[in-house]
């Protein structure tokens, strides 16, 4: 744990120390009103960014907690695995794990038969 | 000073060893990068600075840091100020977790004075029991760096890229994780070391009762998982925003994407990001799939401790990780270069093509791959043991 801290410290403290000597050490120039402006290749920037976002990022994000969590069950079980099967479970876990899978890939289907995923 | 202090200076002189030559191994990679893309376009690329060009490392280091300190009036200042620190945390937490060679074991020795017991030295930063999931989630983190650069941006082009960058890598992740699944069904641990340790051997399977042996081939990942491999090193690519994959960049439509507002010293730490991303994939695919720092039958630790056993005596084993860890930097650099190779090869996605590939093609392939993987475990389990209970 220590050691993992240290080095999120150390990455920290790398990048700090670096844009810390450029504002230290760099020349400054007096910002005018076209410089401070957001670049926008040249158009001037008006009116600011809108906070409204297409909602395809949404649904993107949505699906993609949901498959997330899914997959992250998965892994418990692929590591159990071998424990089952030597035990002589191989065939339950099997099947308990396909109910499982079959509703990830009828969730995976339904997601593409209702363009959820369309991009255009 | 006893047992507990030499360990926690040894284990902070090793985190800070790693993460400084990984800090400087990235201007040596952007030249790497911009030799071997002009000398495949049949340009020669910066060659003037020093001998072969290589003095450009010191230069692109020292010219972003001469560079004015700036924010646009437009920008969140405390978020836009943080976001480059984000960017360069999460790789190098991930490199932290990499083992780059066969751990040294020291035997009881005096120093100072103080005796002190056998000591085992791992060439990695911590060793995790868990740090496939380790990396998959310390990894996925620098989404939000690459969110709230866009975001405090204050600038059109920049939000746009910030959004396209952030669906683009959680799109990914999905196939990333779901094709490790193969792997951990294989080796059965999550452990770095331990998949190494597995992949040292020669190839061995179970052939429908019997167990195979192949002596002149390596056991690594890539031959239990040529699907996952794959599928693992497209992933990659789309995460670390790569070409085909740097749609975040695309010049023609997003000016240069989330970093558009940023320069000097700020940029070059979102750029030290993206070339650690790829240096963490790069020692991922080895340590997953190419048999870490192993190469079986030469390069193993067994066969290289008995050769300098023989000749050296004492040093065998300082020896033996020497040579191992020189092993797993030619391996890691061979696959830096391909990730170089296919940037000067490959032509960029259009963005709907690019969300396409990971949803419904790598993955519906992914999870192919993992049940395919289990059903062959189990059937070979099932000739192997002659029942399917007990």
């Amino acid at each position: 744990m220590a050691p993992i801290l240290f080095l999120f410290f150390i990455a920290a403290g790398f990048a700090a120390f670096l844009i810390g000597i450029s504002i230290k050490f760099a020349p400054k120039d007096r910002p005018t009103d076209i410089k401070a402006s957001s670049y926008e290749c040249g158009l001037a920037p008006d009116p600011p960014p809108s906070r409204h976002i297409p909602v395809k990022f949404y649904r993107t994000a949505i699906l993609f907690i949901i498959f997330d969590i899914e997959i992250i069950f998965m892994y418990p079980f692929a590591l159990a695995y071998r424990d089952f099967l030597a035990q002589g479970q191989g065939l339950y876990i099997l099947l308990v794990m396909g109910v499982f899978l079959a509703f990830f890939l009828l969730g995976l289907w339904w997601e593409i038969a209702s363009k959820a995923l369309k991009w255009t | 000073m006893g047992q507990d202090t030499m360990e926690t200076l040894i284990n902070g002189t090793k985190i800070l060893v790693i993460f400084l030559s990984m800090g400087s191994l990235v201007p040596f990679l952007v030249w790497a990068e911009r030799r071997t893309l002009a000398l495949m376009q049949s340009r020669l690329g910066p060659n003037r600075t020093g001998p072969l060009g290589l003095l450009q490392i010191l230069a692109d280091l020292v010219k972003p840091l001469m560079k004015e300190d700036f924010a646009g009036q437009a920008t969140h200042k405390g978020l836009f100020y943080l976001a480059p620190l984000l960017a360069i945390i999460p790789p190098a937490l991930v490199f932290g977790a990499i083992p780059f060679s066969h751990p040294l074991i020291l035997p009881s020795f005096e120093f100072l004075g103080y005796a002190f017991g056998p000591y085992t030295f791992y060439f990695q930063g911590f060793n995790l029991n868990v740090g496939v999931v380790f990396a998959l989630g310390v990894s996925s983190l620098s989404a939000y760096a690459l969110l709230i650069a866009g975001w405090s941006s204050g600038n059109k082009y920049s939000l746009l890229g910030a959004l396209r960058a952030a669906a683009q890598t959680i799109s990914y992740e999905l196939a990333l994780s779901l094709a490790l699944v193969g792997l951990i069904l294989v080796f059965n641990t999550l452990d770095f070391l331990e998949m190494v340790k597995i992949q040292s051997g020669p190839l061995t399977f179970s052939f429908f009762g019997s167990e195979k042996t192949i002596p002149f081939l390596p056991g690594w990942g890539i031959f239990y998982q040529p699907v996952g491999a794959f599928l693992l090193f497209i992933s990659f690519l789309a995460e670390s925003n790569r070409v085909p994959f740097d749609l975040p960049e695309a010049e023609g439509e997003l000016v240069a994407g989330y970093h558009t507002e940023y320069g000097g010293i700020k940029l070059i730490l979102f750029y030290i990001g993206e070339y650690a991303h790829i240096m963490v994939a790069s020692a991922l695919m080895v340590t997953f799939y190419f048999g870490g720092y192993t190469f079986y039958p030469f390069l193993t630790e067994d066969s290289l401790n008995g050769l300098f056993q023989a000749r050296m005596g004492e040093w065998a084993g300082l020896l033996t990780s020497l040579a191992l860890f020189i092993t797993f930097l030619v391996k890691f650099f061979l696959f830096l270069f391909v990730f170089m190779w296919i940037r000067a090869t490959l032509p960029r996605f259009r963005y709907d093509q690019l969300m396409d590939l990971g949803w419904k093609t790598l993955l519906p392939w992914a999870f192919g791959n993992a049940v395919v993987t289990a059903v062959v475990i189990f059937i070979f389990d099932f000739f192997k043991r002659g029942s399917f209970f007990g």
